[in-house]
């Protein structure tokens, strides 16, 4: 009634990376037509914003000579420097990630500013992903209100004594806590919805174990690289039927800083900037009775809004690489397909096939992912998309992607939840 | 550079009261369907959702925002939860604000929910859990004991008496009195009352603090384009600002809010406002103590230091006054859920500048208005000027 005619009005034209025209008649997914807001009219906003700077310390098992203060430390002074800034200087506002019982404190973005050089700035705190904030920082450069914005997420997961005890309390406290639900178990539950609707298969599932661990060993950032067979996978112990305990994240302790600015800023500041081309985000239900649990309506819903900001018509052609959530293994196959990046029921068989590895047409998570890096809870998708500006930036090293050009990440927050974001990014 | 113009179009919010018998889901619901139904809007229309609550600890549920996203009306919709304790009541619209501004959306509905009630016997003993876990724990502060250091030092510092400050407690819930949702409005309250109520923490009385209190306001925002086809009253958000200051509290002068300084004045410089004092009509400061409206009237630049009492002296500050202060009733009289407070005085303010706030209406048709909001560990400021 109020949206009106939905124009596209994104400066598609002078994108130079716009090299694959997409009326493509084998599109197989059509799905982002109408799915989500578009950009509207043009104004004189800042329209376009880059990713000027990274910094990241860890990601480590267990950092017991660092807080989590001088985590957020070494990262922010480390993007700083990549950025060529001053934070007091140059950075206008600050945008952190947290949760207050990840944290231990409540209210905990009172916790934020004096580490990272924000202290009497305007600094708040999104509950949400590291990708909520990048989100959240890219609207606050668009908005035309700042030039220069820094995103922060950290994962202190070492220090949380009883970890699966605090993510049941983000359960329904009148409708499911008397069920004594534990994580893994509703994960394993989705897990089995997932495969019985998709007609995947375990080995399927423990190929992505087996594929991200061995990424991780040519990752210096990432702690839990392995070389395991399929076999290893398949015959780890049990955890929720059919999730086995080798397809799990481990925990680890991190933190990133991104900082994010204007073209001209950009400009200015570095002959490579990384292009925010589309931000997405989507939550679909609360309530563990009323959702899909078998594909990620979330995600394909978050894709269709990035997609569309990033004029991306037909994302099998036109994304290069992605970096997704694979908290759990299964949930790397669903990502996938509700990305439009395969067909629905397809991503197993892709990944047995080795589609998705380093060498693979759609390279996905060479960094590792989170079963290689680590599950670093809210600073988890933060460390996915440092992998992906690494990539576009051509600095990832021994897995550096040949002729890369638009990379996509998405996270989701975690079992009990439906919510996640998607960004798409371009060099 | 030109901004995106962004409006607020309605506002719903629900009774404040010390325990709802709804959940938190079931509170921010009712705010939300009528901030919709105020500006005849569905769900359908609302592109994305903005939630502001506080801390988790106060409902024991972990990632408190992703619980109350149905409620908040996000079913399969972008959503997102922002906190900067107790400022987050005024940061959660400038969150909607940057949603529209960045010309990603073009309708957004803000929700703002409390229910500190689920924490038996009182909400206080959550707050221990702010303080920092190695220096400040263990000595087992709490709220009322900090900010009876801070009323200290800015009565010692200006030489305020405490009836002066009595005087913004009396002033705030005799307006509410005129306010539906009021959870502590009085007519008929005296400084003497005031000065006579159960010392807490001295110079802390009873009547000196906003009540503990469950409750939901929503605000539904929309771009130009929108907002001038939904409304023929549209109340533009001419200014936003915050900043949040260092953690070291025990380092900072508590006797000026620096940091509400910070806030006002760059939300001052994006609305254009040269001369605060003559151009904000109407200020909702926040008034979580009595004596934070004064301390906040002076880091708004709206009196000169030490001198904020003089308004309420001299009826300046009073609803017919020439700058009317809390009209609402402020978080002394009306109450205070956190976040759903400071979402109250931008309400306030919408229905004020649409000529809507019925007994509560201030006189002469103001223009422009002022909410500010405050929280952290006296540490942030969160500014919005409005305009019609």
């Amino acid at each position: 009634m109020v949206s009106g005619p939905k124009l596209f009005s994104y400066k598609s034209s002078n994108q130079p990376n716009r090299r694959r025209q997409s009326n493509d008649a084998n599109c197989l997914h059509p799905i982002w037509w109408d799915t989500g807001p578009a950009l509207k009219e043009a104004t004189e906003m800042n329209e376009r914003v880059a990713i000027v700077g990274l910094g990241w310390a860890g990601f480590r098992p267990t950092t017991p000579d660092q807080s989590y203060k001088e985590l957020m430390y070494e990262a922010a002074v480390r993007a700083y420097s990549d950025a060529g800034v001053d934070p007091r200087r140059d950075i206008e506002s600050y945008v952190t990630v947290a949760e207050d019982f990840h944290e231990g404190t409540s209210i905990f973005d009172e916790y934020v500013p004096d580490q990272l050089g924000a202290a009497l700035k305007p600094v708040h705190t999104i509950g949400g992903d590291g990708l909520h904030g990048l989100a959240a920082a890219t609207m606050l450069v668009r908005s035309g209100l700042f030039d220069m914005v820094a995103v922060e997420g950290h994962s202190k997961a070492s220090n949380i004594l009883t970890l699966p005890e605090v993510t049941a309390y983000a359960q329904d406290p009148v409708l499911n806590r008397p069920l004594h639900l534990n994580t893994h178990f509703v994960a394993g539950m989705e897990m089995q919805r997932y495969l019985h609707e998709t007609g995947t298969t375990r080995e399927m599932c423990a190929a992505v174990v087996v594929k991200n661990r061995a990424n991780a060993l040519r990752n210096p950032s990432a702690p839990y690289g392995a070389e395991l067979t399929l076999q290893e996978v398949l015959d780890g112990p049990p955890l929720a039927w059919p999730l086995g305990r080798r397809e799990v994240a481990e925990h680890a302790d991190g933190a990133v800083v991104l900082v994010l600015a204007s073209e001209d800023r950009a400009r200015y500041l570095t002959d490579r900037p990384v292009w925010i081309l589309g931000v997405g985000w989507c939550n679909e239900s609360a309530s563990l009775e009323g959702r899909d649990w078998a594909q990620g309506t979330y995600v394909r819903e978050a894709a269709g809004i990035a997609y569309r900001q990033a004029g991306i018509y037909n994302p099998q052609r036109e994304i290069d690489f992605a970096e997704v959530d694979d908290t759990y293994a299964y949930k790397e196959l669903q990502a996938l397909e509700a990305l439009g990046l395969c067909r629905l029921g397809e991503a197993g068989e892709l990944t047995e096939a080795g589609a998705t590895a380093a060498d693979g047409d759609l390279p996905v998570n060479v960094s590792g992912g989170s079963l290689g890096m680590g599950n670093l809870l809210d600073a988890t998708g933060l460390a996915r998309a440092v992998e992906a500006v690494l990539q576009l930036r051509g600095e990832a090293g021994p897995r550096q992607l040949e002729d890369v050009e638009q990379g996509l990440v998405q996270s989701w927050r975690g079992i009990p939840t439906t919510s996640g974001a998607v960004v798409i990014l371009g060099n | 550079m030109r901004m995106r113009k962004v409006a607020v179009v309605g506002a719903g919010m629900t009774k404040f009261v010390r325990r709802a018998q709804e959940t938190g889901k079931e509170l921010s619901w009712q705010a939300a369907r009528m901030a919709l139904e105020s500006c005849d809007l569905t769900l359908d229309d609302v592109e994305a959702v903005c939630l502001g609550t506080a801390p988790d600890a106060f409902d024991g549920v972990h990632m408190k925002g992703e619980y109350l996203s149905d409620g908040a009306g996000a079913w399969r919709k972008p959503y997102m939860r922002s906190y900067v304790g107790g400022g987050t009541g005024v940061f959660v619209p400038i969150q909607g604000w940057y949603h529209i501004a960045s010309g990603l959306f073009d309708v957004v509905l803000v929700v703002a929910e409390e229910k500190m009630s689920s924490y038996y016997p009182h909400a206080q003993a959550a707050f221990l859990t702010i303080f920092d876990h190695t220096t400040e724990r263990p000595l087992k502060p709490n709220l009322l004991w900090i900010f009876a250091l801070e009323m200290n030092r800015y009565m010692a510092t200006y030489g305020i008496s405490k009836r002066d400050i009595a005087l913004v407690s009396v002033q705030h819930k005799r307006s509410a009195a005129d306010h539906p949702c009021a959870l502590l409005g009085d007519r008929d309250i005296t400084i003497e009352d005031v000065l006579n109520s159960e010392t807490l923490a001295w110079p802390v009385q009873r009547l000196d603090v906003s009540p503990v209190s469950d409750g939901a306001v929503a605000l539904v925002l929309a771009a130009e384009h929108v907002a001038t086809r939904v409304t023929d009253k549209p109340v533009w958000i001419e200014g936003v600002g915050w900043s949040l200051d260092t953690c070291h509290w025990t380092n900072r002068d508590l006797a000026y809010p620096r940091y509400v300084e910070h806030a006002a004045r760059m939300a001052y410089e994006m609305a254009g406002v040269k001369e605060p004092r003559k151009e904000i009509h109407i200020v909702e400061p926040y008034d979580p103590f009595d004596y934070k409206a004064l301390h906040h009237l002076e880091g708004l630049q709206l009196a000169e230091r030490g001198q904020a009492a003089q308004l309420y002296i001299d009826g300046v500050a009073a609803r017919d006054g020439d700058m009317p202060v809390c009209p609402s009733g402020g978080l002394l009289g009306v109450g205070n859920p956190i976040a759903a407070a400071g979402l109250m005085k931008i309400a306030e303010l919408f229905w004020q500048l649409r000529g809507e706030a019925g007994a509560r209406q201030v006189p002469g048709w103001p223009r422009r208005g002022l909410a500010q909001a405050w929280g952290d560990l006296m540490q942030v400021g969160t500014v919005m000027i409005m305009g019609r």
